[in-house]
């Protein structure tokens, strides 16, 4: 959809972005590379920097220091109506003073698009956000997903090479959120242009996007699949942002090429794969394991490799699933353990025994 | 109202009140109408006479016109410059902004009697002859601090992503302002627009210090208040300039609410 866009160079490269707001350091070198088509998401916590990079790349922040290229171009001068980008704001930004029709026009007007062809590409926007006929609507007459999506028919119908979406979900309630993740990634698939998003919450990262960088105090701290980020953290501080992780105290026996022992508090000793430790097994490092990594033999002790018992001390029911907290026996952690709640399962309670299995590769070695 | 029951007494204090604050501005309009040309009771009977000097009386036909001018360009002036300091005020920031913004809102508290005095010393002494031209000088000085105070509220109320998204749409930041800037912020400048020609109107002190041989309405007024026969005339003049402001008054609060609501923040602080 989008115009002569080389697809074997990045479409958003971003070189040793430094900014700072006085005396305060949003971004410190940041380098980012975003692939053509992609769904790209920055994740990290509030004030992390993830807005005022997205800021960087829409033109409205200047960099400090560092290069921002879009589809191959630096970025340095041209500002934020020259770019081949488009925005979708958090609070909509939806014109209170025009109908639909008129805000999903005014990109095109000042493009001086023909009248019959922005009567036309407007209604094909507005179809494509499932608002079909809305044209005349007055814009206070809307609801909060219906602003959303005006937003984004306002800003796609534009045909940018890079839509940016500054937590556009933030403030739709949890239903109407689920919802519009799903019809973002699908409406993401159909047009093809690369969506960079801005988002705090790492469930809606994990579940939107091809590829997410996670920011922490104005760094990159890992880019990756949602997979690879859930399933082998390159850090401890990820790991925790990301989902929840038991963290075990652990000390390392030995290293031999690329056979590592080593033992972990509660479990024992520990034989892992070098992909199992991203940063090697030096300097202060703790083992996490994800709590649905570890299960609760009932009958079935056949299905783990390892086992170890514990006391269960709490349990949490969300319907679908429980959590346990276990404390684990031979030290004072507790863990959090959850289980799918499958037909003719038992819950355990308070102050029951449990058998709790693992498997030596459920077990990250962080730092 | 409900929760605590108003005891009596409380009642009687707003009773005077409220008597006190609009018992003069009510024997405004029944004098006008009296058909006596002695200011006192009992009332003698109801005419439109003193209208009709009104209506007859040419000096007055240009004191009207002379207030009117001076209303409308002090209106148009102190608006402008109240856009301007409003906007730098609410979106720019840059080293000694607070004291400027105050240094901009002082004139409001300013004795009237001490710009009026002092404005007369600086004119003399540049040598400029007192025209209608220095009454509105006086008056765009004492109507921007309220300019100001509304369009602030204006411009505050004003999200930022609007003008953002507008740029990001390929639009420049003149266009911009144009477009979507002004369209929004325009209730709060027709209520400027009219508050300060509402406070211009009938603005005494500084305008009897400032006017040359051309006099504005409330200047024609205290010079014909030595003639007592024509009194009542006076008072249905001043009749007609209370409905005048009032309405004016009432469509300035109309627009400014508007504003508020436009921003869909809400009411913000009432002005009155």
């Amino acid at each position: 959809m989008s115009e002569t866009v080389n697809p074997t160079l990045p479409i958003i490269r971003t070189v040793a972005v430094d900014k700072s707001f006085g005396s305060v350091e949003a971004l410190r070198s940041v380098s980012l590379e975003i692939e053509q088509g992609k769904f790209f998401t920055l994740v990290g916590p509030s004030g992390c920097g993830k807005t005022t990079l997205l800021r960087v790349m829409a033109g409205f922040e200047q960099p400090t220091r560092g290069q921002v290229f879009i589809d191959g171009k630096s970025m340095e001068g041209v500002p934020a109506n020259k770019r081949p980008t488009n925005m979708v704001f958090q609070s909509y930004a939806v014109f209170p003073h025009m109908n639909v029709g008129e805000n999903i026009a005014y990109g095109l007007r000042s493009k001086k698009t023909p009248a019959d062809r922005i009567a036309t590409l407007v209604a094909e926007a507005l179809e494509m956000v499932g608002l079909a006929g809305y044209q005349n609507r007055p814009s206070h007459a809307l609801s909060g997903g219906q602003r959303q999506r005006v937003a984004l028919a306002r800003a796609l119908v534009l045909k940018p090479k890079v839509l940016l979406l500054d937590e556009p979900l933030s403030a739709l309630d949890k239903k109407l959120r689920e919802q519009m993740q799903s019809e973002l990634r699908n409406l993401q698939r159909n047009v093809g242009i690369t969506f960079v998003l801005v988002t705090h919450d790492q469930e809606e990262a994990l579940t939107m996007s091809d590829q997410i960088a996670v920011i922490f105090g104005g760094e990159i701290a890992q880019v990756a699949s949602p997979e690879i980020l859930y399933r082998r953290p390159n850090s401890r501080e990820v790991a925790d942002f990301v989902g929840v992780m038991n963290f075990l105290n652990v000390s390392v026996l030995s290293e031999h090429g690329t056979r590592r022992r080593v033992e972990v508090e509660g479990l024992g000793i520990v034989e892992i794969e070098e992909d199992q430790a991203p940063r090697g097994l030096v300097g202060d490092i703790v083992a996490g394991v994800r709590p649905e990594q570890f299960t609760i033999l009932f009958e079935d002790r056949a299905s783990a490799d390892r086992c170890c018992s514990g006391t269960v001390t709490e349990i949490q029911y969300f319907g679908d699933m429980t959590y346990y907290a276990a404390k684990l026996e031979g030290c004072d952690k507790t863990v959090t353990i959850s289980m799918r709640n499958t037909a003719g399962r038992r819950t355990l309670g308070p102050g029951d025994k449990a058998d709790i299995g693992w498997r030596s590769e459920s077990v990250l070695i962080l730092s | 109202m409900s929760g605590l029951r108003m005891s009596n007494w409380l009642i009687v204090y707003v009773g005077l009140f409220l008597l006190f604050l609009y018992a003069p501005a009510i024997l405004l309009p029944l004098f006008a109408f009296n058909d006596s040309a002695v200011i006192s009771f009992p009332l003698a009977g109801f005419t439109w006479q003193w209208f009709a000097t009104v209506v007859d009386n040419e000096s007055l036909h240009r004191a009207t016109r002379n207030s009117l001018i001076v209303a409308v360009s002090t209106a148009v002036f102190a608006t402008t410059l109240g856009v301007f300091a409003a906007r730098a005020g609410t979106r720019f920031s840059f080293p000694g902004k607070r004291g400027m913004m105050g240094l901009v809102m002082v004139p409001m508290v300013l004795p009237e009697i001490i710009i009026g005095v002092s404005m007369l010393v600086v004119v003399l002494q540049l040598g400029l002859s007192l025209s209608l031209m220095t009454i509105i000088l006086g008056h765009v000085l004492i109507c921007t601090p309220f300019s100001t105070a509304i369009l602030g509220a204006a411009f505050q109320g004003l999200d930022r992503s609007l003008e953002e998204a507008s740029i990001d749409l390929g639009r420049t930041r003149l266009t911009t302002f144009l477009l979507i800037t002004l369209p929004l912020v325009l209730p709060g400048i027709i209520a400027s627009l009219l508050l300060a020609f509402t406070i211009s109107l009938d603005e005494f002190i500084i305008a009897f210090f400032l006017t040359g041989t051309e006099a504005t309405l409330p200047v024609y007024i205290w010079g014909q208040l030595r003639f007592p026969q024509r009194i009542p005339g006076l008072m249905a003049l001043g009749t007609i300039l209370l409905v005048v402001s009032l309405l004016l008054l009432v469509c300035a609060e109309y627009f400014r609410r508007r504003a508020a609501r436009n921003m869909g923040r809400g009411e913000q602080r009432e002005l009155f």
